[in-house]
């Protein structure tokens, strides 16, 4: 009996930015011509580039950015629950980065400065509309909030070393970046 | 908080003077700088870099990699509770919050009075009479509630340590079994005579002949060690005692230098002899510095019978002195490169090998390291001759080992044994019943599940530096591996980065299943963890932290299976817990303002 052809299908690609800088995305774009080659081999589902607003049944999803409110944990979790492979782009994503830097301090201090003490601030006040997430008492790598398959680190990872990745997932292969991709700043 | 008090310059020159102003001698210095006020102030380091002509920054670094030294105030009365398995076993955990308690002071802070710090160590040593503490270095065991209480009083009313009850600082020796070595009446320098009258070459051949290796853990033949360092390049050679007896669980060396310490310093004298070096140390560990003056006084009158110092037993070119130098709470420091760096007065960072010790050691001399109980056996080689050691035992491993029995068994103490003796036929001797498992070799060791009693002590087989914990059918051996991987993350060097990031993320892992947040992909993670460290790190201690997770995970799976609350994925930490800040900020709590911990739940 002949083995069943695979059929050929686009692999569904997801993609999301929760407390980062887009920085990551922009990256993504740097992959340049290579994005005529991409759209070839995989279909977009939500993402920015497309701006479908909820994600569904996926290969592959892409987090950029920590785990800073409530409204990024429930998208977390919902590119966690369609997506087969979901990957930690960025050091945002990874360790927290920036957004992170809050984190040894109280969150009250944070928002007593930014919204009552902030000079020429008057009567000012922490929002409290229910339409707003409330954020975390800290801002999390996404790893500690869903399980991670893959981790992409840099600040952000080059259009190279996203290309790279990208391309041995789809083949097949367990992404490796070679010295001069991997990179952590 | 009073001011700083000024420097004590006088007093600091004082010691510059004892110590040469060697930069070699930092860490003495800085040991005996802090016995001035108990802690070192940024002014004393400062001085002490200025006038040792060293970066400041090198003296601070030392100053910060020790546990024992100080570089914010501690307690006039400092009590460290000894933390192994064994004395959480014998409740030290509520003992140290019952003193904490009396005294109105937290762990680890500092009381406002400046008075007393309460707080935890690794290991001190005292696991056949445990729960141990030590305050400001001297030894107590086998705490009990009433102790502590007395205990609280005593500081409460700044009774000086010498006015507390002399058996509160009796540490025994609980020799239980002996055998060759502890049945060895030897006058001291009876060895040395012997070998004095074989020469050299002739002493070395018997060495070889004994078939010697290394009672450490490593199991290196001694007599290879030793021709190495005769034969490399380089003057005066040196002999190293590792007496940095810091694996937990193990207590051997503090028997043998309290009540054998002629035997060890004979041992010295006789490598000595063999290697043709002059000088030689005795690596002390800090918890055992309570041993100092006995030991100083054992050289001194070796001294006097001639069997020291120049022209030993008369003979024209043998010089070889013993200094005594002292560890300050570093386990790593009893892996002999960091030892060495350590006697050199740095951080006790291990080094890159080859070259080893014997070629290039200390001060890029000759040096051989060898562990107390090694050097002890010589004397019995010396006077009985290699081939009736190397009769007993096995194979592969002459003569007998010393054991360290603790934890549940009816006769904590020291068992010595011909080399070949089954885990069960000790058990048997030391009264443990319902044994679930034995640890073998301390935290780094291997964790023997009751299938394998039948195995026996020796290096082709269960090789070990002497540690023996017992746990019975009561204990839980997560908790045991748990406390060993706490152990391994304290005790990090912190030097490369698998040993420094991966012990602290596996101690994660492991207060993660033990608060109740365990998931399936956490073992997977656990797992990955514990291959890296084995693999990419840069000494023994990282490759041997993951030892106790990975045999406990496989002979003991289901102590770690039934903390798991998820098959998949949990996080560590509460989410909705994690939004109560906002809440209250916010005055909010409609259902937006919640966060469901389970995924499942939110569909």
């Amino acid at each position: 009996m002949s083995p069943t052809p695979v059929p050929a299908r686009k692999l569904r690609v997801a993609t999301t930015s929760l407390a980062g800088c887009f920085g990551c995305h922009m990256s993504f774009l740097d992959i340049d011509e290579h994005l005529f080659e991409l759209v070839e081999l995989v279909e977009f589902d939500r993402s920015p580039l497309t701006d479908i607003k909820d994600v569904g049944p996926c290969d592959i999803g892409l987090i950029e950015g920590g785990v800073c409110n409530a409204e990024n944990v429930h998208v977390l979790r919902e590119f966690r629950r369609n997506c087969k492979t979901l990957i930690a782009l960025g050091a945002c994503a990874v360790n927290g980065g920036l957004p992170a830097q809050r984190n040894h301090l109280p969150l009250s201090e944070c928002l007593r400065e930014v919204y009552q003490f902030r000079p020429g601030l008057e009567n000012g006040q922490i929002p409290n509309d229910p339409e707003l997430p409330l954020p975390l008492d800290k801002v999390r790598p996404i790893h500690e909030v869903v399980r991670v398959d893959y981790f992409l680190p840099g600040c952000p990872p080059s259009g190279p070393a996203i290309w790279k990745f990208l391309t041995d997932l789809i083949a097949g292969r367990t992404p490796r970046l070679a010295n001069g991709l991997l990179h952590y700043d | 908080m009073s001011t700083l008090p000024a420097t004590p310059t006088a007093a600091l020159d004082g010691i510059l003077q004892r110590h040469g102003h060697y930069p070699t001698e930092l860490l003495q210095i800085l040991i005996e700088a802090q016995d001035l006020e108990g802690w070192l102030p940024a002014p004393t380091l400062t001085y002490l870099a200025q006038a040792l002509h060293i970066p400041r920054s090198r003296v601070e670094g030392v100053a910060g990699f020790y546990s024992f030294l100080y570089t914010q105030p501690v307690g006039r009365y400092r009590v460290l509770f000894s933390d192994n398995i064994t004395d959480r076993m014998l409740g030290n955990t509520e003992l140290m919050d019952a003193l904490c308690r009396k005294l109105w002071i937290e762990p680890g802070k500092l009381s406002e009075d400046g008075l007393v710090s309460i707080t935890t160590t690794s290991c001190t040593g005292l696991c056949d009479q445990g729960p141990g503490m030590l305050v400001n270095g001297r030894a107590i065991g086998q705490l009990t509630h009433r102790r502590i209480n007395e205990i609280a009083e005593m500081i409460r009313q700044q009774r000086p340590l010498d006015l507390w009850p002399a058996e509160y600082f009796q540490i025994s020796d609980n020799i239980r079994r002996k055998d060759s070595l502890l049945n060895l009446d030897m006058k001291p320098g009876a060895a040395l005579s012997a070998v004095v009258e074989m020469g050299r070459e002739g002493w070395l051949q018997e060495v070889q002949k004994s078939n010697l290796r290394g009672r450490g853990g490593a199991g290196f033949a001694t007599a290879v060690k030793w021709a190495s360092a005769r034969n490399a390049a380089g003057e005066p050679k040196v002999i190293v005692c590792n007496a940095d007896e810091g694996e937990p669980g193990t207590f051997k060396d503090r028997v043998l230098l309290n009540s054998y310490a002629d035997l060890v310093f004979e041992g010295m004298t006789l490598a000595a002899w063999a290697v043709g070096a002059s000088e030689g140390f005795l690596y002390l560990r800090g918890e055992y510095r309570y041993l100092l003056p006995l030991l100083e006084a054992v050289l001194a009158r070796r001294r006097e019978a001639g069997l020291l110092g120049r022209h030993i037993l008369h003979e024209p070119c043998f010089d070889f002195d013993i200094r005594i130098h002292l560890g300050a709470g570093a386990y790593v420091c009893g892996e002999e490169t960091a030892l060495i760096e350590s006697l050199e007065g740095k951080r006790g960072t291990p080094r890159i090998r080859p070259p080893f010790p014997v070629t290039k050691g200390y001060l890029g001399r000759p040096t051989v390291v060898n562990n107390v109980e090694t050097l002890a056996k010589t004397c019995l080689i010396a006077l009985g001759g290699g081939e009736a050691f190397a009769a007993s035992g096995t194979a592969q491993s002459a003569g007998t080992k010393l054991l360290s029995i603790s934890g549940d068994c009816a006769e904590p103490g020291i068992y010595e044994y011909p080399f070949g003796v089954p885990i069960a036929r000790i058990l048997e001797d030391c009264g443990a019943s319902d044994t679930q498992a034995v640890q073998v070799g301390g935290a780094a060791g291997v964790c023997l599940a009751g299938y394998e009693f039948q195995r026996r002590i020796a290096y082709e087989d269960v090789p070990t530096a002497g540690a023996f914990m017992i746990f019975d059918g009561t204990r839980d051996l997560f908790d045991v591996a748990r406390a060993f991987v706490h152990f391994f993350a304290h005790e990090s060097c912190g030097f490369c980065t698998p040993c420094r990031v991966g012990t602290s993320l596996l101690q994660g892992f492991m207060d993660k299943l033990a608060d109740g947040h365990g998931a399936k992909a956490d073992l997977a993670d656990i797992d990955w963890l514990d291959r890296l460290l084995k693999n990419a790190s840069h000494c023994g201690l990282g490759s041997a932290a993951p030892n106790p997770v990975i045999d406990t995970l496989q002979k003991f799976r289901p102590a770690y299976e039934r903390r798991l609350v998820s098959l998949d994925f949990e996080p560590a930490f509460d989410l909705d817990a994690a939004l109560a800040e906002a809440r209250q900020l916010t005055a909010r709590d409609d259902p937006g303002a919640h966060l469901q911990t389970h995924e499942e739940e939110e569909k």
